[in-house]
């Protein structure tokens, strides 16, 4: 019996373990509801896995199914996310434990009951349970607020090299603080217009109505949603992030008024797109900020990590090739930063490119090419939000020498080479003209499959590395069992 | 080693490099026995408008064309319309003139003031016709396919030259559905055998290496050349209602000028090919994925 609690405990009540599930869930929704759409459809698996799985598709759900779908992924990673930041950032003892169980069980009874409600068949006790899952995550969510709290007299700071007020009030715990509030507002607006459900309000796709000249309150309350969501999501990780690399210094200093500022006025204006006109403008002035602190963390990042390798190498004078060696030497620390680089070409600067040309390109082409695009846009984001996370769990899980060497470039030359293929894809019109497509869609195609497979085939490996992992006796598992955080405060 | 790398790379370029154009050589021609020229009835009354059923009335009785409009239909039409003098050819474009649309001033909204304006590029590769500079005909093998890179102007002047029009959203939808819930034409299930869509791997897909039009009326429930297919024809008997290529719907509604098409294309997966999915776009846009058929009130 013993052997199943620690096992138990390890898995539910570490930070790794719990991360490890969450991981491990998505995972498995991924690899098996990816099975339903793209280049599975092409091959004839998805009817095979629709027969075995028992899969209940009705065609006028479709986008009810997706959205369920996806809350259910960002819910588990949202999970990720408040585990890490309940270790690294310091709170007391018994709030890192309420606060991940409350988590734990609320994606959880999500997941099972979301995609049970959407997939198997319409029990509403399901549904019921759906919402209660959300609604756990969400009571988790304030504890995690609360727990965060940046004024209290014991998380006041005195060491000069980070970010702080005079009085020593911790600028990154306040914004961590600063987003986990965000993320609860912006929770908000999908749950009250969620709550007009049959009452108003009809089930869509943003992407479906994005040229329709007049929007319901409503459905402009889902678009300002889904978009804060992630963007919140993203600032976590590179809060997260930040934390993995001891961000500190002068770069530290400006980045993190700077990331207070920015998703508050980022998060004002994804809210603000309910009533006004000109929220987009403040959408972008709130976005220039956080991504000016996000590249603070990269310059102060590359920096780090190029100075710690040249140091261990004893290399007194480095040249510009030694550098660059140092700075590739560790893929996971270089991949989490590199991520955010590379975002910039496949998301940020497709999505400034758009809305500069919107009339005069994009809206001149059909609609369900700009769809594309748009569903390229934040699935691209997702999918590197999702790579960074995995770089940084690879670490906490201990991947060390040639497999930390080889997981780390796989995954960056896998998702990059996927995620470029797919701009390319998503941009296609811009070079080539419907007539004459097919070569280009090819490529791209076969590339993206291609990358995406590496991709999935070396988390594969990983999980099943700590699955049998678990059937040891003294494994890796057992010695993070007792390992609790980094830093909390005794009550 | 090395000979399996050449392998590799020799079918991998294979895969790359298979694109589609015209198909050259012994191209399938089937005479589907659906008569392009029919136009089937829609009676007056109510059906369920969109995924969210919405219950609307239509209160007249209408024809809509049995099957999308062919390129033998098109290039007897541009010969005869060139002659009256309904449209022009000026250099590579089938040009006719076009009253303008109603300007809203709304954002993103385009102004399209009176003029000519584009009905078709017949330089386009994409294109199923020839203009030999005095006639227009349609390649051979693709006579009974539909028509396609033809604009919103250029759907509009056809039907009109007929004494037609384009359907509305309404109309085609309830042409489509009929009054009952079903989300295709023919019921509530699509397999391969019930229309051309993305990867559905029809004869004329298999020899295109990719997608490719199906004559007007292929999905009928014959079997050629083994290919087996069901009849897709919707309650009131329009066939091709989902998928082989977009149609153009007549509406201009206020504060847009975009123009709405309906049925999903061999270009789109089948989630696409839903009685209620429309896709739009510039009235002056081409594609080799949209056509259209009329409407008209008896």
């Amino acid at each position: 019996m013993q052997v199943f609690v620690d096992r138990f405990n390890y898995l539910f009540r570490s930070t790794k373990g719990l991360a490890l599930v969450a991981i491990a869930m998505i995972s498995l929704v991924t690899a098996l509801w990816g099975m339903l759409s793209g280049p599975m459809v092409e091959f004839g698996i998805t009817d095979v896995v629709v027969d075995l799985f028992g899969f209940q598709l009705v065609p006028a759900e479709r986008e009810g199914r997706i959205i369920i779908l996806y809350h259910v992924i960002a819910n588990a990673v949202v999970a990720i996310e408040v585990y890490f930041i309940t270790a690294l950032v310091k709170m007391k003892k018994h709030e890192q434990s309420t606060i991940n169980a409350t988590v734990t069980f609320g994606y959880l009874i999500a997941m099972i009951f979301g995609l049970a409600f959407a997939y198997f068949g319409h029990n509403f006790v399901f549904h019921g349970l759906f919402i209660f899952g959300q609604s756990l995550l969400f009571f988790g969510g304030l504890l995690f607020a609360a727990a965060l709290w940046p004024w209290r007299k014991e998380y006041r700071i005195e060491d000069t090299d980070y970010s702080r007020t005079r009085g020593g009030l911790d600028l990154e715990r306040t914004a961590f603080f600063v987003m986990a509030v965000a993320t609860l507002g912006s929770a908000l607006f999908g749950a009250v217009t969620g709550s007009y459900w049959g009452n108003g309000h009809e089930t869509f796709l943003a992407e479906d109505l994005i040229r329709n000249p007049h929007k319901t309150l409503l459905q402009k309350s889902i678009i300002g949603h889904l978009h804060i969501m992630l963007t919140l999501v993203a600032i976590a990780l590179t809060l997260i992030i930040g934390k993995w690399y001891d961000f500190k210094g002068w770069f530290h200093k400006i980045a993190m008024p700077l990331m207070i500022f920015g998703t508050i006025t980022i998060s004002i204006g994804a809210w603000s797109v309910v009533w006004v006109e000109w929220a987009h403008t403040t959408i972008y002035v709130g976005s220039v900020f956080v991504m000016l602190a996000a590249l603070f963390l990269v310059i102060f990042g590359w920096d780090k990590l190029i100075r710690e390798r040249i140091a261990e190498q004893g290399i007194e004078k480095a040249n510009f090739f030694q550098k660059l060696k140092a700075l590739f030497h560790d893929p996971l620390k270089f991949g989490a930063t590199w991520q955010m680089v590379f975002m910039n070409f496949t998301v940020s600067g497709v999505g400034i490119f758009m809305a500069v040309n919107l009339n005069e390109i994009f809206r001149v082409w059909p609609h369900r090419e700009e769809r594309i695009i748009l569903t390229g846009h934040w699935h691209i984001l997702s999918g590197i939000i999702a790579t960074i996370i995995l770089f940084y769990f690879a670490d906490l899980a201990g991947l060390k020498g040639r497999l930390r060497q080889w997981f780390g470039w796989l995954v960056i030359i896998g998702s990059d080479l996927a995620f470029g293929a797919v701009t390319i894809f998503s941009m296609k019109r811009l070079f080539v003209t419907e007539s004459a497509q097919q070569p280009l869609v090819n490529w791209t195609m076969l590339v993206a499959d291609f990358g995406l497979a590496l991709v999935l085939v070396v988390l594969a490996m990983f999980l099943l590395w700590r699955l049998f992992d678990l059937f040891k006796r003294n494994g890796r598992w057992k010695s993070e069992l007792d390992e609790t955080g980094y830093g909390e405060v005794q009550s | 080693m090395k000979r399996y790398h050449l392998i590799f790379i020799a079918l991998f370029a294979l895969l790359l490099f298979a694109c589609a154009g015209p198909i050259e050589g012994d191209f399938p021609t089937f005479d589907t026995g659906i008569d392009p020229e029919g136009w089937a009835l829609v009676p007056a009354g109510e059906f369920y408008m969109g995924q969210h059923e919405h219950e609307t009335m239509v209160e007249y009785d209408y024809e809509i064309m049995v099957t999308h409009v062919t390129n033998t239909q098109f290039a007897n039409y541009l010969n005869q319309a060139v002659e009256e003098g309904w449209v022009e050819v000026d250099g590579e474009e089938v040009v006719g003139y076009h009253p303008g649309d109603q300007y809203d001033g709304h954002k993103h909204e385009e102004e399209i003031p009176a003029g000519d304006y584009v009905h078709m590029n017949l330089e386009d590769p994409g294109l199923r016709i020839a203009f030999d500079g005095s006639a227009f005909v349609p390649m051979s093998g693709y006579e009974n396919h539909p028509v396609v890179l033809v604009s919103w102007f250029g759907a509009k002047a056809y039907c009109e030259f007929y004494d037609s029009r384009l359907p509305t959203e309404v109309e085609w939808e309830k042409a489509a559905r009929g009054t009952d819930l079903r989300p295709y034409p023919w019921g509530d299930e699509v397999t391969k055998e019930h229309a051309n869509f993305y990867s559905s791997h029809d004869v004329f897909e298999k020899l295109a290496g990719s997608s490719d039009t199906t004559p007007v009326g292929f999905f009928n429930g014959q079997t050629y050349d083994g290919f087996i297919t069901f009849d897709n024809a919707s309650p009131y008997g329009v066939y091709d209602m989902a998928g082989n290529v977009w149609q153009w719907t007549g509406d201009d509604y206020e504060d847009q000028h975009y123009r709405y098409m309906r049925g999903g294309s061999k270009e789109n997966y089948a989630y696409n090919l839903r009685v209620w999915t429309n896709n739009s776009a510039g009235p002056e846009f081409l594609s080799p994925n949209v056509g259209f058929r009329c409407l008209r009130t008896p």
